[in-house]
């Protein structure tokens, strides 16, 4: 559970981060506060989880400390809290899909991205509410609403970029093409997976592949764009094997807290 | 037109403006009136749009998830901001087109104080209590200038800018009961930001040029130095709460004059930096010709597809 | 510098061709300019906040919705390009609204009622 809960913070965190790196740099006004508008969605929906990950850590700590050991988060005297979680843990230490912690890249990149996790997040949540853990459940239904939004969004502009102009076609088959490796870790369950799977806190993520696969279908049709042939799928998020992109992301986030440790923001 | 005829459009636009009736898009106004309105709401969106930039270096470096959170909030009303201010100038005549080719060629200027840099996360709390208490007090007047689009823009901006400055005061004041390394980054701070924040009201009111004119237009409603010793007076005793001191050896308090002394401002700095030689003028605007560039093609591509789509629609109902 | 008026604005419209302002790169790249209306309250009338670009009327409601209800402004909103927005016009403020100045007994103060008489 604690696993499973600091996986859905980390997802949210790093996409949340990767999106606020376009704040003051949009392709427009207008643009460039829809996509912060997102990022502070997913920020809020980490801080959520990792705050409900902090207290199952304080209840019961000796059945965690195998599973972080960074020196800088052991260091800490006393109960953990949602800051410790996201700034004091090493990248091994993440359990976010690779998908989210890639480069923003251009526009196209980033909305095929924010496409892609929001219709997974969106399939996920939806069950998450009925979940036999009532704080996730909670979570995920105030998720849910911003996440339907963020599927609206994406999904209009994966389609008048698939069906824009020829550059934006053709972008949008470039960044599918780059991130289309990633999709798959989506639906291959972890360990901690299986287990909440078992313990009826949540299905087994395969289970949402097809009605995943449906749905992006569905909008790259009208997009005009096509699903690559399934490849050979990157995985090792969920285990915390991450890209090389990870490290530097977290280098520039965790660098305050870290180079004053136990200071107070 | 006729001469006289101006006169007494012109007679009957200042009645207006004496009597305190906003003047609208549509109402006759002078060129001069309309030109200086356009050069001041212009600036003053471009001055949240750079200004974007200097908070924004930090989003990716706040320290924690709660200040990551309000700062990316901040930097986003900021862009809102803007948004508001070139609606407003499109009003006068002016695309928001025209605007930002204005500001990447160098043609418009904006406050000078975004082109210094921010170099710790004591910065982003001094700009929200210095820079953005700077702000304020020149804004909050303009709620009650006489440009209808204006004064309504500015009453929107000034609901939202009141979390900005204690946002950024609260950051300080954390940062002043942390450690001692915390403590001396909040210090560092404010002795940078300081002289340029009192600079952000403009060149005293006997160097400057526009303020008399924008005074009787009631475009502006205070002058520089009134605004100036208002953010003097009002900083000097905030200041004590942080338990910090403010770089001017010459700040006292004048029992005479009811107001703070202050030191002498180094208007060569200001010069300068609004002329461009600033630390940043010329990453700020690298920056911002840059996401402009880069989303050129997405702004082109959303109107391809609106058009193909409006013409899908109109098929449909033929 | 040197401006032209141009009236494709809300607020300043009439039935010529749009003055185009000098220097004006109207081009793929600029959206049309919206004019947004929001409901803030149930029961309560769409009002006029502001306006901003969008390159259709879905992309405009949604950046309506990020750009002017990130504080809970609103439960509704309308848009509308600016272009088809018709004002009437201030040079004929006197024809147009005095002439309700002495239309008093449209106003329920006009009628003298007993204090006694209630309900009404």
């Amino acid at each position: 559970m604690f696993h499973l809960t600091l996986h859905l913070a980390d997802d949210a965190l790093i996409l949340g981060h990767r999106n606020s790196e376009w704040t003051g740099h949009g392709p427009n006004l207008e643009q460039d506060i829809a996509i912060s508008n997102i990022a502070l969605d997913q920020i809020g929906q980490a801080r959520n989880f990792y705050q409900y990950a902090a207290e199952l850590y304080n209840a019961n700590k000796d059945a965690y400390t195998n599973i972080i050991s960074s020196p800088a988060f052991l260091q800490v005297i006393g109960s953990i809290d949602e800051d410790d979680l996201a700034y004091l843990r090493d990248a091994m230490e993440f359990r976010n899909h690779l998908l989210v912690e890639l480069n923003k890249g251009d526009w196209a990149v980033t909305i095929t991205r924010q496409f892609f996790m929001s219709l997974y997040q969106q399939l996920l949540y939806t069950d998450l509410q009925y979940s036999a853990d009532k704080r996730l459940a909670a979570i995920a239904e105030k998720s849910l609403k911003e996440v339907n939004y963020h599927v609206r969004w994406s999904g209009e502009w994966v389609i008048r970029l698939g069906d824009g102009t020829e550059e934006s076609h053709h972008r949008m088959e470039t960044a599918i093409d780059q991130l289309w490796p990633y999709v798959g870790e989506l639906f291959i369950p972890a360990d901690f997976q299986l287990e909440a799977a078992a313990s009826g806190l949540l299905k087994n993520p395969e289970y949402y592949r097809e009605p995943w696969l449906e749905k992006t279908r569905a909008a790259f049709e009208q997009a005009g764009l096509m699903i690559p042939a399934p490849n050979w799928y990157q995985k090792g998020g969920k285990q915390g094997i991450h890209t090389e992109h990870l490290g530097y992301l977290l280098a520039e986030m965790q660098y305050l807290q870290r180079s004053h440790p136990g200071a107070q923001w | 037109m006729e001469k006289q005829a101006t006169i007494n459009l012109e007679q009957q636009f200042q009645d207006r403006v004496d009597q305190d009736i906003r003047i609208e898009p549509k109402d006759w106004m002078p060129d001069k009136y309309r030109q200086t309105l356009i050069r001041q709401i212009s600036q003053h969106a471009h001055s949240e749009i750079v200004g974007m930039l200097p908070e924004g270096n930090w989003i990716t470096r706040a320290p924690s998830l709660r200040r990551k959170a309000t700062l990316i909030a901040k930097v986003q009303d900021e862009a809102g901001h803007g948004l508001y201010l070139y609606s407003a100038a499109e009003t006068l005549g002016i695309s928001r087109a025209e605007m930002i080719d204005q500001l990447h060629t160098g043609k418009a200027k904006y406050s000078s104080i975004f082109n210094y840099p921010t170099l710790t996360w004591a910065d982003i709390g001094t700009i929200g209590w210095l820079v953005d208490g700077a702000a304020i007090m020149n804004q909050v007047p303009l709620c009650r200038t006489s440009y209808g689009p204006y004064a309504r823009a500015m009453v929107r901006i000034c609901k939202e800018e009141s979390f900005h400055q204690r946002q950024g005061f609260e950051i300080l004041l954390t940062l002043s009961r942390g450690s001692e390394a915390q403590k001396a980054m909040c210090q560092d701070a404010i002795n940078r930001w300081w002289w340029p924040s009192i600079m952000m009201f403009g060149p005293a009111d006997d160097a400057s040029p526009h303020t008399a004119q924008s005074m009787k237009w009631k475009i502006k409603r205070f002058t520089n130095d009134e605004l100036r010793q208002k953010f003097v007076d009002i900083c000097a005793d905030q200041v004590k709460i942080l338990g910090m001191e403010l770089p001017d050896p010459e700040l006292k308090w004048n029992a005479e004059r009811g107001h703070y002394d202050f030191g002498k401002i180094n208007w060569e700095e200001f010069w300068q930096v609004i002329s461009g030689n600033g630390p940043c003028n010329k990453e700020r605007i690298a920056a911002r010709v840059k996401a402009h560039e880069e989303g050129a093609w997405v702004r082109e591509a959303a109107t391809a597809f609106a058009t193909k789509r409006a013409q899908k629609q109109s098929a449909a109902v033929a | 510098m040197k401006i032209v008026i141009q009236i494709q604005r809300y607020g300043d419209y009439g039935d010529r061709e749009p003055v185009k302002a000098e220097g004006a790169t109207q081009n793929q790249a600029d959206w049309p300019l919206w004019e947004v209306f929001i409901r803030s309250k149930m029961g309560l009338d769409h009002k006029h906040v502001g306006s901003l670009h969008a390159a259709d009327a879905q992309m405009a409601i949604e950046n309506a919705r990020d750009v002017y209800t990130r504080r809970q402004e609103g439960i509704s909103i309308w848009v509308v390009e600016s272009k088809y927005i018709h004002a009437s016009n201030p040079d004929e403020a006197a024809s147009f609204y005095d002439p309700a100045n002495d239309k008093v007994y449209r106003h329920p103060t006009f009628y003298d009622l007993p204090d006694e008489l209630k309900a009404m």
